[in-house]
């Protein structure tokens, strides 16, 4: 018996189920990408067979971190750049939850960026979406990480005098066994790829292209975009490491001069899961631990037991 | 100072296994039937450097150090010196011997390894003319000599610890029963030889000249010897908790590791993760979906943890941290203990805060105390912390085994089930109202877990309405302040109504008291026992409950004494201020007594800055402790 019965739960699941009935309503700025997040994931999560109640959302602070409060299910909004540490942990405690994080470029890439190289390189089973729009959304329109060379804001009134961070490559580099990039204004490949996330044992994240009108007004739309696995352009396998490498950087290269690649870049099925890696070594149980606080019949250990060792 | 107990004092450097050596000594004077209390002295250094570690031996109770020391084992540093190059520290081979003779009693008893200290540097001690002075007994050895005959050189501790039993008059059993518990083989046989011989030299070439000899006593009951630290971590596996987040630092590293070894074999998860700020956001995940779990570091990285921390009070995310503290400020002298985080503890992180923190004056009070920080925590949905420092986490002393010997309490307080969900209020599309001000109870509201069937809501940062969304409206602002910090009246009175986590010592109808806080309490204890003892009438409390303070308690004991000295381990008596802040009142009759030259209290001390306060003296205290004068003065 379970005490989490909306795990695993088979039925039909409408797509309205993940719109909240009561407020509140959105909150973006009309043409803002994050719309397209949303709207994919909504479609995304019953393709699935996912309900609202077995899918834990996990956000950050930014435009981006507002993706719970639209999205019905159980939601954490946490704090700027922590969104991955609270994830992963909920996944050990209880991984039969489906655990997707979100935030912005700011948020990720920024003063998180140390938690996704290491959430990244342990490969939690997760998926994590970048809602990327080249810019400090709600704190209105600084440079972010990703903002590009020459970029002009409040903050960096020259022009910023920085690279910007290359997202794909960092995360493949960092050890993420799925890696994609798509873009809100490419809606069915965007609920294609949430899907392939959702369902990929490992660390699947996926840089979404999200245009900021109100800000970011000089900088592309990200049309047209370009599908690299549809396009006869571009040939690589992304299981194999140096292509998708190679891919990747061109990706982020050419994004600066007004060329938009998505789709996916690297896929290896094969890495097992940080928790599968846990269990191999011992360090974690096989029952989720959450089950066990509600398992009447079972024995807790205690420290009297332990005590031999300091007699 | 009484001459019933032994104080023995094991010096040597960092690596020479100081540590180990003194663990099986202890525990061989506590199965003979002693108390015992020990203190570790080392730098922040792997290798070389001056350490030892003190055990404190005796029939009676012993709760702290004790006063300077009366047996020192001078094994010599042997990873002083860089045979490749000019060491920038210099010669610190004679340290553990030439440090260490400042606290040694009149009449104790020395003995140095002459095999590894060179004759001409401990002529220059002049250690004769000193012995003769102060009445101490040198004995030379070659315990090196001694070691590499029977084994190898390392093994020199062994001799040390054979020499000390001979001419304590101390019987071999335990520590040879201990050896064999932790030694096999060749490395056994050397061993066991070593310590034989080493016995049998005294009486055959060195002449037994000192009084002092091993006291004996006996336990009723079968005893364990453990740190703080142990307590600590054993208070949390007998709470349920099973999940531990954290990076290393000194230290807290101590709890960390005990619970990563344990929590294999209890079906429990420990993470070792990038820094504090995720480690704390770890604890807050797991706890969310539903395990009990704790995070914890030392004063920097409990700075990291200020805003995953304030999300835990914002979401009312149940979470018990640690704060291990060290002399700082910033990274300070990383392993001398000090009472300097309090203020920093009670109150980071931004907005109104409303967290529960806990100070254990001992060993069994780390344990309690943290069982109870779990309880409260998962009870009001709040954080709970449990601060402490470098001297109570690496102390060891002898416990009651069968103190240990209670039920576990993995319960989830106030987490309902699915079953329980269904009865709960929910808004008008399903989502359940886990922020519920209406029907909260001592201001707490219900929660559910991710993947319950009717429980879904939003957990933010941000304020927000009864089912988590982010509201900004005036008169949920302040309902749903008003019933967070309602939480922490609520807990007030159920302290109130328990057993009381403060401890109480010496005269009750005395009219000066001495308050305390946190390890300090062991030394005060003694302090007010010694004065009560000389014909003082003192009283003493020392304080646990940080947070929410126990207003009516320390009210009272204030309230019944026309003075009174606040005894804690920093430079700007936190706690002094604590008290003032919480009561508004007493600042007329507080003075305080601090020491932070990274030395914990020793009785002494207390006892003479009790005497120089009484008397109104101008006189200075005699050790680096300074007297901070009450504000009417
Ligand atoms: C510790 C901390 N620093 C700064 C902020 C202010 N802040 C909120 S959102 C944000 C940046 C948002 O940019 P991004 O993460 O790209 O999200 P977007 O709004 O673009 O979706 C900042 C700096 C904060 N909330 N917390
Ligand atoms: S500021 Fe930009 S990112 Fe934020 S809601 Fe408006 S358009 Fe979207
Ligand atoms: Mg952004």
């Amino acid at each position: 018996m379970s005490a989490f019965n909306a795990i695993g739960e088979q039925r039909e699941i409408d797509r309205d189920e993940f719109t909240p009935g009561v407020e509140p309503q959105p909150t973006w700025c009309p043409g803002c990408g994050d719309f397209g997040v949303l709207k994919a994931l909504k479609q995304a999560l019953p393709e699935v067979g996912k309900t609202p109640e077995e899918v834990l959302t996990v956000t950050g602070i930014g435009c981006s971190g507002k993706l719970n409060s639209y999205l019905d299910t159980y939601g954490f909004h946490t704090i700027h750049g922590r969104s991955l540490p609270v994830a992963r942990a909920a996944k050990l405690a209880n991984p039969e939850l489906e655990v997707i994080a979100a935030g912005g470029d700011g948020d990720g890439y920024g003063i998180g960026g140390n938690h996704w190289i290491h959430t990244a390189r342990e490969n939690h089973d997760m998926t994590y979406i970048v809602f990327n729009n080249e810019i400090f959304g709600l704190t209105k329109g600084q440079t972010s990480p990703t903002s590009p060379k020459g970029h002009k804001s409040k903050t960096q009134p020259s022009g910023s005098a920085k690279t910007p961070l290359r997202p794909l490559s960092m995360s493949l580099n960092a050890g993420a066994s799925y890696v994609a990039r798509t873009a809100a204004v490419n809606p069915n490949q965007a609920k294609e790829i949430i899907k392939e996330a959702i369902e990929h044992d490992g660390f699947a994240h996926i840089d979404f292209l999200t245009q900021c009108p109100t800000w970011n007004k000089d900088a592309r739309q990200y049309v047209p975009y370009i599908d690299v696995q549809e396009s006869d352009d571009y040939d690589f396998d992304v299981t194999d490491r140096r292509e998708a490498a190679e891919m990747m950087r061109e990706t982020e290269d050419v994004l600066n001069e007004g060329t938009v690649l998505t789709g996916r870049y690297y896929v290896d099925e094969d890495r097992p899961s940080y928790s599968q890696e846990k269990k191999a070594v011992g360090e974690m149980p096989d029952d989720p631990l959450a089950e066990r606080y509600f398992d009447d019949d079972a024995e807790w250990e205690r420290s009297y037991d332990l005590l031999e060792r300091h007699t | 100072m009484s001459d019933d107990e032994l104080i023995w004092r094991i010096a040597g450097g960092s690596g020479d296994g100081i540590d180990s050596t003194s663990q099986n000594f202890a525990k061989a004077l506590m199965r003979s039937g002693l108390n015992v209390f020990t203190h570790r002295h080392y730098p922040s250094r792997i290798r070389g450097g001056h350490t030892y570690v003190e055990i404190r031996a005796a029939e009676h109770e012993v709760q702290s150090r004790g006063d300077g020391y009366n047996f020192l084992l001078a094994l010599g540093d042997s990873f002083a010196r860089n045979p490749q190059e000019e060491a920038y520290y210099g010669n610190e081979e004679i340290k553990p011997l030439s440090e260490n003779l400042d606290d040694l009693r009149e009449g104790g008893v020395i003995v140095y390894d002459e095999g590894l200290l060179d004759e001409e540097e401990v002529a220059e001690l002049e250690l004769e003319k000193r012995a003769e002075e102060n009445g101490w007994h040198v004995y030379p050895v070659d315990l090196r000599g001694l070691a590499k005959e029977h084994g190898r050189e390392v093994m020199r501790n062994t001799a040390g610890v054979g020499i000390t039993a001979a001419l304590l008059e101390m019987d071999l059993e335990h520590i040879e029963d201990l050896m064999e518990d932790a030694m096999s083989g060749d490395v056994l046989e050397a061993n066991l030889e070593i310590l034989d011989e080493a016995n049998e030299m005294v009486g055959e070439e060195i002449e037994r000249e000192h009084d002092l000899r091993i006291p004996t006593g006996e336990h009723e009951t079968e005893q364990a010897l453990l740190s703080g630290s142990n307590a600590i971590a054993y208070g949390a596996i007998d709470a349920g908790c099973r999940f531990i987040a954290g990076y290393p630092m000194t230290p807290w590293t101590d709890v960390f590791t005990i619970l990563s070894q344990n929590f294999p074999d209890m079906g429990g998860v420990s993470e070792q993760v990038e820094d504090e700020i995720a480690a704390a956001a770890l604890a807050v995940g797991a706890s969310h979906a539903g395990v009990k779990a704790m995070s914890g570091s030392s004063g920097g990285g409990f700075a990291l943890m200020s805003e995953p921390l304030g999300l835990a009070e914002m979401t009312e995310t149940p979470l018990v941290l640690v704060e291990s503290m060290r002399a700082g400020p910033s990274t300070g002298m990383p392993t001398k203990p000090e009472q300097a985080d309090l203020e920093f503890v009670l109150y980071t992180s931004q907005g109104d805060s409303q967290r529960v923190v806990f100070a254990p004056g001992n060993i069994e009070e780390a344990y309690e105390q943290t069982r109870l920080a779990f309880e409260i925590a998962w009870d009001y949905q709040i954080p709970a912390i449990i601060i402490y420092d470098q001297k109570l986490s690496g102390e060891n002393a002898n416990v009651d085994v069968e103190f240990f010997d209670r039920e576990p309490t993995p319960d989830l307080g106030s987490t309902l089930t699915e079953e329980e969900l269904r009865e709960a209020a929910h808004d008008n599309s399903g989502k359940f109202k886990r922020f519920n001000y209406e029907d909260a109870e001592d201001g707490v509201a219900p929660r559910s877990l991710p993947g319950q069937k009717g429980g879904r809501y939003l957990a933010t940062g941000n304020e927000h309405s009864p089912v988590g969304h982010i509201e900004e409206d005036p008169d949920n602002r302040t309902f749903q302040m008003d019933r967070r910090l309602e939480k922490l009246e609520s807990i007030r009175e159920e302290l109130d109504e328990r057993e009381s986590t403060q401890t109480y010592f010496g005269d009750e109808d005395a009219e000066y008291g001495i308050v305390t806080w946190g390890s300090s309490q062991g030394a005060v204890e003694e302090a007010v026992a010694r004065l009560n003892e000389q014909g003082h009438s003192v009283k003493g409390l020392s304080v646990s409950d940080m947070l929410p303070f126990p207003e009516t308690e320390v009210t009272e004991f204030l309230e019944s004494v026309d003075e009174a000295m606040v005894v804690e381990m920093n430079a700007t008596a936190q706690f002094r201020g604590h008290i003032q802040r919480e009561l508004g009142r007493f600042g007329d009759k507080l003075t305080s007594l601090l020491k932070y030259n990274g030395n914990p209290f020793e009785p002494a001390e207390v006892v003479e800055g009790y005497e120089i306060n009484l008397a109104d003296e101008e006189r200075e205290p005699s050790a680096q402790v300074r007297i901070e004068p009450a504000a009417g003065d």
